[in-house]
């Protein structure tokens, strides 16, 4: 930590400090976005860890050398990197599916578990077995995009630009699709299952469609992530920095609104990734500890958020299409109601 | 059984259980070790047992003490959250977001070392058939059946238990009835908070005492809490059985780092075969 507090110091310090910070949120704003749609339909991952990782490791795979010495990984074919970030994609995909179909279908709560499991034995996989990905050794030498070409300190820049270019694209799909008829339906579905049920939506679909789109964004997000750090190990994605981690910024920054995870991204990371640079300044008894009080403090962030603003910096806004119509729903509650109820009925014969 | 009581009682799936343990399991350190020790709570051991009178005022300490913390974050956060009338997603970020507060706390009081009850190696003695078992195991299943009879009293053979019972199946109608449900949802936070206290010293006792040994056990819990059908505590009892059973059996075939998946697959194939648990009711 100490170098970071002295190149800090100078402006070129400054400059490179700043770059690498927003590389680093962009990448998790990708993630934000990726659990905004998940969260859109009302599905509850706990596991986000999981897709990161997932992403991560097959893009790592596909694009390094074959493994040598006491390295010990599968496949190793040096595939381009694109290719890496295509299948780490489909990888996240095809997890999705996995989890998915087994427990979207049952109570909203069981998807949670089911997540923040698969993300726990994904890691204890990668730890044990061995000749998979390197154990816990991790996997090293993880090139990035555009590196040969591209010499020394500049490199940091490209870095940059590759993560919010992939920020941008990932952030014109999300708000296309959620403003778009299929979005609208992800809403409804959200607010009221009977009701989208009863409109003729199959909801179990609409969902699975949400989670795995969510899930190829995350897969996307970790490949980025693993060829910006070249290195990644099992330790990487724990629960708390993958998963948690990203839910305290789409919470902060208004869950629905993509905008403001965005900002919530850029909140939360400068809070987290910022307090090591105060340590040194801070009295012993507490800079000693920081890193607890930062976990801490996040905890205490996302439970203060809940109760006293629940929608976040900005909230999600009702209307999401221009084709919709603008201003209050001109129908009463009582109305409302009496849709419900007739809704029910409908499902209940 | 802690888990599920407050899952179906209180429609609350409580992420931070695990960590509750954690705090039992650190609270019964606390006494038991030096600091504790001053206060005058050291002495002795039990027979063939490794501990002495200091884990039992341990236990009871760590058991009041997880009871009053579970009330207080139903006062500050729960009870708020439930009247701005949050769904289930809130009340389950929330439970996550005060469980990663909790054991940031733990980590900031003790450290991120591991720690014993009481320091050297006890042997284990053999009973029948060359089966090894040390004199704390069978102290720790006679605590188990012990709960496992108070809570059945509770619930089924007090006016408490069966208010309780009927807030679980409708809040609604029960509040209508004049059950105060609010003291109900108290009471089941201290009857929760209590038994994760207590097993969270157990599983201290068996194993070490570690930061984050409670969230570890988070996924086998909630295995345990579907295996048996959401809200169903003698479910949840053999539910644990069976998952832990599952656990150490596994180790025979396949690569022990691979033991924290079997609860994993159990709750896929429990989802997949029979969603409401093997003795849950329809719903």
């Amino acid at each position: 930590m100490e170098h970071l507090i002295v190149t800090l110091v100078t402006f070129d310090g400054a400059v490179n400090w700043t770059v690498g910070f927003l590389t680093t949120v962009a990448i998790f704003a990708i993630l934000a976005l990726a659990l905004n749609v998940q969260w859109s339909v009302g599905i509850l991952n706990f596991g986000v860890a999981a897709f990161f990782m997932v992403g991560a490791y097959v893009s790592a795979v596909l694009t390094l050398p074959a493994p040598e010495g006491l390295e010990a990984y599968v496949a190793g074919w040096g595939l381009p990197i694109p290719v890496g970030w295509i299948f780490a994609a489909v990888a996240g995909a095809v997890l999705a599916l996995l989890l998915g179909i087994p427990t979207l279908r049952l109570r909203d709560d069981f998807l949670a578990i089911a997540t923040i499991g698969v993300a726990a034995i994904l890691r204890s996989i990668a730890n044990s077995v061995e000749g998979l990905v390197n154990r816990s050794r991790g996997l090293n030498g993880i090139d990035g995009l555009l590196q040969d070409e591209v010499s020394g300190g500049g490199y940091r820049w490209v870095e940059l630009a590759i993560a919010l270019a992939v920020l941008i694209v990932v952030y014109l799909l999300v708000s296309r699709a959620t403003a778009s008829p299929w979005g609208r339906a992800l809403r409804a579905i959200r607010d009221n299952e009977d009701t989208a049920r009863a409109s003729g939506k199959n909801t179990v679909r609409f969902r699975m469609v949400a989670f795995v789109l969510g899930a190829m964004l995350m897969g996307l997000g970790g490949a980025i992530y693993a060829h910006r750090s070249g290195t990644i190990s099992p330790l990487t994605f724990s629960d708390l920095l993958g998963t948690f981690f990203v839910w305290t910024m789409l919470i902060v920054g208004g869950s629905g609104n993509h905008r403001g995870v965005v900002l919530g991204a850029l909140v939360v990371g400068f809070f987290w990734f910022g307090t090591p640079l105060i340590q040194e300044s801070l009295p012993d008894w507490l800079g000693s500890r920081v890193f607890q009080v930062r976990q801490l403090l996040i905890g205490v962030l996302i439970v203060v958020f809940l109760l006293w603003r629940p929608q976040g910096l900005l909230a999600e806004r009702d209307r999401v299409s221009r084709f919709v119509s603008e201003g209050p729903d001109d129908r009463s509650d009582d109305d409302r109601e009496s849709i419900l109820t007739r809704a029910r009925r409908v499902m209940s014969r | 059984m802690g888990l599920t009581l407050v899952y179906g009682v209180l429609g609350v799936g409580d992420f931070a259980h695990g960590d509750k343990m954690g705090w039992g399991m650190f609270l019964a350190f606390f006494v038991v070790s030096s600091e504790g020790a001053n206060l005058g709570f050291a002495g002795g051991q039990f027979g063939s047992l490794s501990f002495g009178w200091g884990l039992v005022v341990g236990i009871l300490v760590a058991m009041l003490g997880v009871a009053a913390l579970s009330l207080v974050l139903e006062r500050l956060v729960f009870r708020r959250l439930r009247a701005a009338g949050g769904t289930f997603f809130v009340f389950a970020i929330a439970s996550l977001g005060i469980s990663i507060g909790l054991r940031a706390i733990i980590q900031l009081i003790w450290g991120p070392s591991n720690f014993r009850y009481t320091p050297g190696i006890h042997p284990a003695t053999e009973i029948l058939g060359g089966i090894k078992v040390k004199p704390d195991q069978f102290f720790i299943v006679g605590v188990t059946i012990l709960a496992a009879v108070l809570l059945y009293w509770l619930l089924y053979r007090t006016r408490f238990g069966k208010a309780m019972r009927a807030t679980a199946d409708n809040p609604g109608l029960a509040e209508a009835s004049g059950i105060d449900t609010g003291r109900i949802r108290y009471g089941t936070w201290i009857v929760g908070g209590m038994l994760a206290a207590l097993a969270g010293v157990m599983l201290g006792l068996q194993a070490e005492v570690r930061f984050d040994a409670g969230f570890r056990l988070l996924l086998p819990l909630f295995a345990a809490v579907i295996l048996g059908g959401i809200g169903n505590p003698w479910g949840a009892l053999f539910g644990g059985l069976l998952v832990g059973i599952a656990q150490e059996v596994s180790t025979q075939w396949i690569n022990t780092g691979l033991k924290p998946g079997i609860p994993f697959v159990i709750v896929i194939v429990v989802l997949l075969l029979r969603p409401r648990g093997l003795f849950g009711q329809a719903r």
